[in-house]
């Protein structure tokens, strides 16, 4: 089998554009929210100046050598999980890295960046760092559930586990979407969504109110600007995912930038609106309203 | 003037709960004693101007009201004054902070944490003193508990001044201090490291519980 390496640099281009969109996406969502409660919010290019601003920060510490990796798991996992489907439908040149199996790779990549994050935030040593990753944990690891069971159903519906095949099959009409074809694993996965994109109501692991920021306490300068980057790719490649998976994916870029778009602010809008969850109550949650859903979408298949 | 050790922070040996004893010193486990040292910027102007811009359009202030003025600054957070438009934000944690607001008057147990925040920032880091009392000791210029010139301890970028500074006071003041950082004339962490057995005698002379190595990162 040969390998056709012009499928790197291009894969790379991806990574450039879906990076450039989270950063710009990212403060758009935020402006929505900040509008939501009345103020301006951030400039659009804000995320880009932290950005220079804490490649540029002259000094740095460090606490070992996980501590070191934790970030670069957590931007390997983001960049893995981009690369290895297919960010357009049809595109030689935007198709990356994506293989046969490629839908059992994503669904380990979701994971990949909270685990060496974990193992990065344990060793810088801080109390808050320990508790923001065993609620963050426990968290993603029940949401992860539904979203699970949400990607099996739409695996043994389209009898395959490759991504680019379930984005072929769902082409032709809107109702040819998993939207349609299978709701309940659609609204499984959709819950499941809220509990993995760090915002209200989910977003206790993270809150600054009372455990300072939670697992990145201790990160800084260069180390927070890498989980900066991450923050832009990783969210951009999870939409990816779904978008691909239940809503037909994308034939081209501002198609890609509409779902995209749409999908996050459908999170933006349930975090305004809605207070957020301490961790026992998400869990109870998702088991309550989302496992059923993801277990009965397998059984209607 | 050494000062006797609280019992938690004295060399001492300790069980373990599989049974092996070992010596625990925990002024020299658990911080890291390297003194600070002068940091230089890029080599080229060009990118040293560029990240100071960078660095004046993203104030991260740390979260740490040390005294009434403090109150000010949450009305900078909500819809009326909303900072966050001009690039200042807060963030809960001195790592990631690189301004620290001295939000009104500082009493000598405040500063100790003060140090110990200013100290855990990452330089380039910025000082910003709010109100009267930072300046001369305000209302408090007589009180024995609270310190009257803030420029001894750590090195002052900035002062607003005001008993209490209103919140448009405090936005003219950070972009005031946007303009000293983009001129490059905001090096209070050189300075610190300058001079820093000044600034450590300054500050050993009014705590006298100084339970803490001379520099915590």
């Amino acid at each position: 089998m040969s390998f056709d390496w012009m499928k790197i640099p291009y894969a790379l281009l991806t990574v450039f554009i879906v990076f450039n969109y989270g950063l710009l996406l990212g403060a758009f969502i935020q402006k929505i929210g900040a509008r939501a409660g009345r103020r301006y919010g951030i400039p659009v290019w804000q995320n880009y100046v932290d950005l220079i601003k804490n490649y540029g920060q002259r000094t740095s510490i460090t606490h070992g050598v996980m501590f070191y990796l934790g970030p670069v798991f957590r931007l390997t996992g983001g960049i893995g999980l981009l690369l290895f489907v297919p960010t357009i439908y049809g595109s030689y040149m935007f198709s990356n890295l994506s293989f046969a199996g490629d839908l059992i790779l994503a669904l380990y990549f979701v994971f990949f960046g909270t685990l060496g994050m974990a193992l990065g935030a344990g060793e810088s040593g801080h109390p808050h760092a320990a508790i923001g990753i065993t609620r963050g944990l426990s968290q993603v690891s029940v949401a992860e559930l539904p979203f699970a069971l949400a990607v099996f159903a739409v695996a043994l519906q389209y009898q395959t586990l490759s991504v680019t095949d379930i984005v072929a099959a769902q082409q032709g009409g809107v109702l040819n979407w998993t939207l349609f074809t299978n709701p309940l694993a659609v609204a499984a996965a959709m819950l499941a969504f809220l509990g993995s994109m760090m915002r209200p109501p989910f977003d206790v692991v993270i809150a600054p109110q009372e455990i300072p920021i939670g697992p990145p306490t201790e990160y800084h300068s260069a180390y927070l600007a890498l989980m900066q980057t991450n923050r832009a790719i990783f969210p951009v490649a999870k939409m990816v995912i779904y978008m691909n998976l239940f809503f037909g994916g994308a034939t081209s870029w501002p198609e890609f930038a509409v779902k995209v778009f749409l999908l996050y602010l459908f999170s933006a809008f349930v975090g305004v609106c809605f207070p957020r969850f301490r961790v026992e109550q998400s869990i109870r949650w998702f088991l309550i309203w989302a496992v059923p859903l993801g277990v009965q979408a397998i059984l209607w298949v | 003037m050494e000062q006797e050790l609280k019992p938690e922070l004295q060399k001492r040996m300790v069980k373990g709960p599989d049974g092996v004893e070992f010596e625990v010193e925990p002024l020299r486990d658990y911080y890291c004693e390297a003194l600070p040292t002068v940091q230089h910027g890029a080599y080229f102007k060009i990118v040293e101007d560029f990240f100071n811009w960078a660095r004046a359009q993203s104030l991260w202030i740390l979260g740490f009201g040390t005294g009434c003025g403090a109150i000010e600054m949450r009305p900078l957070m909500t819809p009326r004054f909303d900072a966050y438009r001009y690039g200042i934000q807060w963030r809960p944690t001195p790592r990631q902070a690189n301004l620290l607001v001295i939000s009104g008057y500082l009493s000598v147990k405040t500063l100790k944490r003060a140090i110990r925040a200013y100290e855990q920032m990452q330089s380039p880091k910025y000082v910003v003193g709010l109100g009267s009392c930072t300046i001369n000791g305000g209302m408090y210029w007589d009180s024995y508990n609270t310190i009257k010139r803030l420029d001894d301890y750590m090195p002052v970028d900035l002062y607003i001044v005001g008993c209490m500074p209103r919140p448009e006071a405090l936005l003219a003041g950070f972009e005031d201090l946007k303009k000293l950082i983009r001129a490059g004339k905001a090096e209070g962490a050189n300075q610190y490291a300058e001079k820093f057995d000044w600034y450590k005698s300054n500050q050993k002379r009014v705590i006298h519980d100084w339970d803490m190595p001379d520099y915590n990162w």
